[in-house]
């Protein structure tokens, strides 16, 4: 390679930043913060000369990796548990990552530091690699592991249904609306510094107690290009600090962006490590704990509250409202139920807990038992058919929730759930930060403020309306989860896969039609949603109906 | 005696799960389950390429049954087909209208409009581009590395030198503009994953050239006497010769919200007109005769990217608009008039570089020659489009 040390490469192509003479680039993309020229250095110190052979090299032990798990039968030991949730998590990712290369280009366009662009470019190129990667992870789990269903439709499934909606903030939050909110706060200051930790390092960890070590091998090698992304984010949030004018817009972006991803990846993430594993030893971490290591005190002590100093306003209460809800609140294990109440709707296998599974969440949550337990031994009794209708028409004390018009997660702590009326509809959302995101924060005002730049909340937010009445044969077959006997369900809730053992569209003809809890809302008179709310807010923990009034 | 028993440690314990492809026989265990079932490969068969850049973004006409989620102030969502005045047979038929108790919604007939059809002829994902650009930047340090042992940049002429400093020193301000804020630029806008992973592609291959031009602008400051590394900036920002040209390439960023003109304009118009008559047909030429065997690596691994593979994909990309079903007729005016917008510009360009064609010591072939090659490959480029030369041309 060359002599030249990387130094002195670096400091020669900045020579390459470009001052415009004679036309002015066109500035598609706007944002409500202002910038001031600044002498920013580009942090990654990244030259293409270096960084083609580095990363072609991590391939090169990824790819040989790959070919060592299927020489040596990697497939024979791999959790089945495990690798159907990685059917939604496989589906999910690789959007998220190609809209984080197609987001860095917004910032080249309002943030006026060229040198800073050399750093955005390499993340763009870095990004296209995470897609592809695993878009090709994927491909080798369909190819070898035993059951290819859900892998081998995986973006069809990913782009209809409401797992693969919930995901998708995590790819359109990145590239639409204001600039700087998208591509910089909600990408790389809070999604990549701080939740990139339990995607890509915590979540590949459990892979590997599973049997599987070809998740951390791509994934440990995406997360050494992030490592490098989160200083790119730094460096903007650096600039941003220096405008007194932009305090007001970050302090409103880090509560939006801290709430969005802490509901939604610990929502999903969270379920992979908690419900997907099959290691119980009582010393392994918990969701819990990884979270409190990782995002607690290495993002947020460590990150997030050193900024201050610069006069950026940390949503102390949001970080320490997230812990509760993961601690206190159940959030994490209301969503796992709620995934597996709503098996039907999804396209992966998803495995009941067993007696080692409730031993393990006792020890690790106390009171889990009472909460959940019943519940869970309810999903197992119901798992195979044999009469009965799955697990959502049955009565297990558990009421469909109603669903988040702002997260998309169903608001799962019942009391926390909160209503407001918008062009005349009434929407639910899981909690007041989620209502505010909506009501007050994607608005082109903001407290008093002009934000003509902010994004806008839309399309069809509530699943379930789109398939209101509907016969649930009639659901699964329009989405396309069905196994090519044409017959049986793509998802099953259990990992039996004796033909005998799984549900079938015959199983679902017979079934109660769906029912969209906003359009039943909407139906309602004034007193009759104020008496749901009263009521919804009175439910819970475990989904269980608000108990009968004295 | 007794042997002190290691405790055991706390790990994973590997279990026999037997989840291996083919392990049992039930609903989906065949063969034939195992390739990804959502998509229409272009040929019979189904690449490696294909399989991960393809569907990976949706679009409201296939299985996006909850539409976009998140807009622009302005309400526009996604990757609107707007955002270039091109158009694909199908972009206006209107997008499934989705609500209460209408289902998924999606089109039936598959893709639902042109521009679903564009792959990359050169396959570009992950693996191909680490490759193929890893090989390039080994390539061309080693030639340099082995230029410098042995002291070749001693036998240039006095003339090619200061050519060098400014003149191939300048053009590495050209790629870098064209990568950063050209084709990264439109990655943002194209609609689909496959289009914007050639852009990618195509904007790594010219910040890498730019790169690969200061880096060896370096090693020429460190090695050879009085060779002034910084020359570059005075003639790309003052230099009569290259002021046309700095117009048209900031013209090329500054181009109205149309992704597709710009794309077009750089890899149609400005590439062969004044990217290859300077690369090809004025440095290629004249540095043997100058006593240099070294700049043409280096600018031939430039050339080798655009020639063999940008070129491609843009070909690829553009040429089936001028055969489209339905706009056929339509894109071919828009691109013609694209044509005569930018030939013009890149011409005056071109002419305005004129006297370096007389700065080397031994000189290259003439000027008027070299154009005209260069009309002659844009010629040709625009035929196999579709399209007419325009009468532009001739001026």
């Amino acid at each position: 390679m060359s002599r030249q040390s990387l130094a002195k490469a670096h400091q020669k192509i900045q020579e390459l930043s470009w001052e415009p003479q004679y036309h002015e680039p066109y500035m598609k993309y706007g944002t409500d913060y202002t910038f001031r020229k600044a002498a920013k250095k580009d942090p990654l110190k990244q030259v293409l000369r270096s960084y083609f052979p580095m990363q072609e090299e991590k391939d090169h032990r990824v790819y040989g990796a790959s070919d060592g798990a299927i020489r040596g039968n990697m497939f024979r030991q791999v959790q089945e548990r495990w690798l159907e949730w990685q059917k939604l998590f496989l589906s999910i990712i690789p959007l998220p990552e190609v809209s984080a290369a197609r987001s860095m280009p917004m910032l080249f366009h309002v943030v006026p530091n060229p040198e800073l662009h050399n750093g955005q470019a390499i993340q763009m190129i870095d990004e296209v690699r995470h897609s592809t990667i695993q878009q090709n992870l994927k491909r080798l789990y369909m190819n070898n592991y035993i059951d290819p269903a859900g892998f081998n439709n995986s973006l069809r499934n990913f782009h209809s249904d409401y797992c693969g909606t919930i995901g998708r903030q995590f790819a359109e939050g990145f590239i639409t609306g204001d600039a700087i909110t998208a591509a910089s706060i909600y990408l790389t200051i809070v999604a990549e510094t701080a939740f990139t930790n339990t995607l890509f390092v915590a979540m590949p960890a459990e892979a590997a107690a599973n049997g599987d070590y070809l998740l951390p091998t791509v994934f440990h090698s995406v997360q050494s290009d992030e490592s490098r992304h989160i200083s790119n984010g730094y460096a903007t949030l650096l600039m941003a600090l220096s405008d007194e004018d932009n305090r007001q817009l970050l302090e409103r972006d880090l509560r939006y962006a801290w709430w969005n991803n802490h509901r939604v990846v610990d929502a999903a993430i969270g379920t992979f490590i908690e419900y997907g594993t099959k290691d119980r030893r009582k010393d392994r971490e918990s969701y819990a704990e990884m979270w409190r290591r990782w995002i607690y005190d290495d993002y947020y002590r460590s990150y997030l509250v050193p900024l201050e100093k610069y006069g950026l306003v940390i949503p102390h209460d949001l970080i320490e409202e997230s812990w509760k809800q993961i601690w206190e609140k159940g959030y994490v294990h209301e969503v796992a139920q709620f995934f597996c109440t709503g098996w039907l709707a999804n396209y992966w296998r998803m495995d009941g807990m067993t007696d080692t599974d409730f031993e393990w969440f006792e020890y690790k949550y106390p009171g889990w038992y009472d909460k959940y337990g019943a519940w869970w031994e309810n999903y197992n009794r119901l798992a195979t058919p044999n009469g009965h209708n799955p697990i959502v028409f049955e009565d297990v004390d558990y009421v469909y929730p109603a669903r988040c018009w702002t997260c998309m997660v169903p608001c799962l702590v019942r009391e926390d759930m909160v209503m407001a009326d918008i062009d005349g509809v009434t929407r639910t959302y899981c909690h007041e930060v989620c209502r505010w995101t909506d009501v007050e924060a994607f608005r082109p005002t903001y407290q008093g403020r002009e934000t003509p730049n902010m994004g806008r909340l839309v399309g069809h937010r509530e699943w379930e309306t789109l398939y209101h009445g509907w016969n649930w044969a009639d659901v699964v077959t329009d989405m396309g989860f069905v196994r090519d006997d044409g017959k049986t369900m793509t998802a099953q809730p259990h990992l039996d896969l004796n033909p005998k053992k799984m549900w079938t569209l015959d199983h679902l003809r017979r079934c109660p039609p769906l029912q969209s809890p906003n359009v039943l809302i909407n139906g309602l008179d004034a007193a009759g949603k104020a008496a749901f709310q009263a009521d919804y807010n009175r439910q819970g923990p475990a989904g269980r109906p608000a108990p009968a009034s004295a | 005696m007794t042997t002190a028993q290691r405790p055991e440690r706390s790990v994973p314990k590997p279990q026999f799960t037997d989840a291996e492809a083919g392990a049992q026989e039930f609903p989906d265990s065949g063969a034939s389950a195992r390739r990804y079932n959502y998509y229409k490969p272009a040929k019979r068969k189904q690449t490696h390429y294909e399989d991960v850049t393809v569907d990976v973004q949706p679009d409201p006409r296939h299985y996006l049954a909850q539409g976009w989620i998140y807009g622009f102030a302005d309400g526009s969502r996604g990757y609107p087909l707007t955002w270039t005045k091109l158009k694909a047979w199908g972009v206006d038929k209107p997008e499934p209208e989705n609500g209460v108790g209408t289902g998924n919604n999606h089109v039936e007939e598959w893709p639902a409009h042109g521009w679903h059809e564009f792959r990359d002829p050169n396959e570009e994902w992950e693996m191909t581009f680490y490759r193929y650009n890893a090989n390039v930047v080994r390539q061309t340090t080693q030639n340099v590395e082995n230029a410098r042992q042995a002291k070749a940049f001693d036998n240039w002429t006095a003339n090619w030198k200061t050519f060098v400093e400014r003149n191939v020193g300048a053009w590495m301000h050209i790629e870098h503009i064209l990568g950063l804020y050209v084709f990264a630029a439109i990655n943002r806008s194209c609609p689909t994953n496959m289009h914007n992973t050639a852009m990618v592609v195509n904007s790594m291959h010219k910040i890498r050239f730019a790169q690969d031009l200061a880096l060896y602008n370096l090693t020429l400051s460190e090695e050879i006497e009085g060779f002034d590394g910084t020359a570059h900036l005075d003639a790309w920002n003052n230099d009569a010769e290259w002021q046309g040209i700095r117009k048209v390439v900031e013209a090329l960023t500054a181009v109205d919200d149309d992704w597709g003109e710009m794309a077009f304009a750089t890899n149609v118009v400005f590439e062969p007109l004044l990217g290859e008559l300077f690369r090809s047909n004025l440095v290629q030429q004249a540095a043997a005769g100058n006593g240099d065997f070294v700049t043409p690596t280096v600018i031939g691994a430039g050339e080798y990217d655009y020639s063999q593979r940008d070129l491609r994909w843009t070909q690829a990309c553009f040429g089936p608009l001028t055969q489209d079903k339905e706009f056929a007729a339509y894109n071919k005016e828009l691109m013609q008039g694209w044509l005569s917008k930018w030939v013009p510009r890149c011409l005056e360009a071109a002419r305005a570089m004129q006297p370096l064609w007389s700065q080397p010591d031994a000189k290259p072939p003439r000027f008027e020659d070299a154009l005209d090659r260069a009309k002659s490959r844009f010629a040709g480029i625009v035929t196999e489009l579709g399209l007419e030369p325009p009468k532009e041309l001739s001026q």
